[in-house]
């Protein structure tokens, strides 16, 4: 058979055997020599004198529609049986006394799988045999959690128990939080009026005496506000020492 | 253990004779088996539903074929390597070692003395128990399997004649 015949033949072969593809589910097989072993048993073909280029077409069209990442082993057998396949098709050399059959490694390996395969056979039936037996061993348990029946107290009994459970237990502490109002402008124009009078104050001679939080909270932002407007310029002589105020007649624009 | 009885191991044994007599003419539920160079005592195959009806116990999961391969190849090669083993098979094993590793039924017995040193696994005395064989030695031998004893219908690969056309005469019309 010469290579046109051949490839039309096998295109033909490939169609009807990708219409059988959709019937049959490539998960039975466990690899890529199982189904070649499969097609070789369903073509009715001899093992030690394998038709690579049919076999090649079969196997190609049966993993056809398989996604890439199943498809991963089979795709490196394909490869293998097409490479075989042009192996067989290359002029042999005159005066070769052995010709070595290309066919030969898959063959090999085909055989070695075969006697697997009988093993695996050996092992299913002892396990099958053995899994119905069974010996002497800690079986745990489920636990089987008590179903709970009826009340077999009153309503009055069970507010009353509730009752006394609440009591038990701390009050917890609840504390409203009130929001009060930060007066920012205000703090400002007294930050203002003190540095009009002199150029340098420290901290304590803009907070009010006896501050309260929201109080100092407005001197500082006035004063960080102020800062940033470049009216004064703050200072930290060390790490939580209070600040230096100094005025900062440059930006004192009109 | 037949060490260290008292009258050695001529009692143990009819010691066990003893007991597996018991067990085959009373009429019990359980019987004597040897197994994995021990002995084990099996509740018989004939109440295995009335058991797992009851829920005492369940049978394990049945392993895939493709543990079974990786399982026999282990078996009969031991030690071997993943690398091996992956291309007698033609997929990848990862994930089969180590779900049978997790079931007990192989264990990593070395590393290999090639490059990066891989682990190489053996079958446990689990397995042996698992599949009721005694030992090893009760896998079916090489020359015992049908394959082996197959001959080739004609000449062996590697001796074909030259004159035939590059082997691609199809025994039948395709």
């Amino acid at each position: 058979m010469d290579d046109v015949r051949l490839t039309g033949s096998s295109l033909a072969v490939a169609e009807n055997a990708a219409s059988e593809v959709f019937v049959v589910e490539l998960a039975e097989f466990s690899g890529p020599l199982d189904l070649l072993l499969s097609l070789i048993r369903d073509e009715q073909i001899d093992i030690y004198d394998i038709p690579i280029a049919r076999i090649a077409e079969q196997f190609l069209a049966r993993i056809s529609t398989l996604k890439l990442d199943e498809a991963a082993d089979y795709l490196e057998m394909a490869a293998r049986l097409v490479r075989i396949k042009a192996q067989m098709l290359l002029p042999r050399r005159e005066g070769e006394d052995v010709w070595e059959d290309p066919r030969a490694e898959l063959v090999r390996r085909l055989l070695e799988y075969q006697q697997v395969r009988e093993v695996v056979d050996v092992l299913e039936r002892r396990s099958e045999e053995r899994r119905g037996k069974f010996a002497r061993a800690y079986s745990q348990q489920a636990i089987q959690l008590p179903v709970a029946g009826p009340l077999r107290i009153s309503l009055p009994e069970l507010l009353s128990a509730v009752d006394r459970v609440l009591r038990l237990a701390r009050k917890p502490h609840v504390h409203d939080v009130i929001p009060r109002a930060l007066d920012v402008d205000g703090a400002i124009g007294i930050v203002r009026a003190l540095l009009a009078i002199r150029a340098r104050a420290q901290w304590k001679d803009v907070l009010p005496r006896n501050a309260e939080p929201w109080e100092v909270l407005s001197v500082l932002l006035a004063l960080l506000e102020l800062a940033k407007r470049g009216e004064l310029r703050l200072m930290q002589p060390r790490a939580f020492a209070a600040f230096e105020i100094t005025r900062d007649s440059s930006s004192e624009a009109a | 253990m037949a060490t260290h009885a008292d009258d050695g191991e001529t009692t143990l044994e009819s010691a066990l004779e003893e007991l597996r007599n018991h067990y085959d003419t009373d009429g019990h539920g359980v019987e004597l088996i040897e197994v994995a160079g021990g002995w084990q005592i099996l509740t018989r195959p004939e109440y295995t539903e009335a058991i797992e009806r009851a829920q005492l116990a369940a049978r394990p999961q049945r392993l895939s074929a493709a543990a079974l391969e990786t399982l026999a190849i282990i078996a009969y090669r031991q030690p071997i390597g993943r690398a091996e083993i992956e291309e007698i098979r033609g997929v990848g094993a990862g994930a089969i070692l180590k779900s049978l590793h997790e079931r007990g039924l192989i264990d990593v017995t070395g590393r290999g003395e090639g490059l990066g040193r891989p682990l190489l696994y053996g079958t446990t005395s689990s397995f042996l128990e698992q599949f009721a064989l005694r030992h090893l030695e009760e896998l079916p031998r090489a020359d015992e399997l049908a394959i082996a004893l197959r001959a080739p219908r004609q000449a062996t690969p590697t001796s074909v004649p030259a004159t035939k056309d590059n082997g691609e005469a199809p025994p039948r019309a395709d």
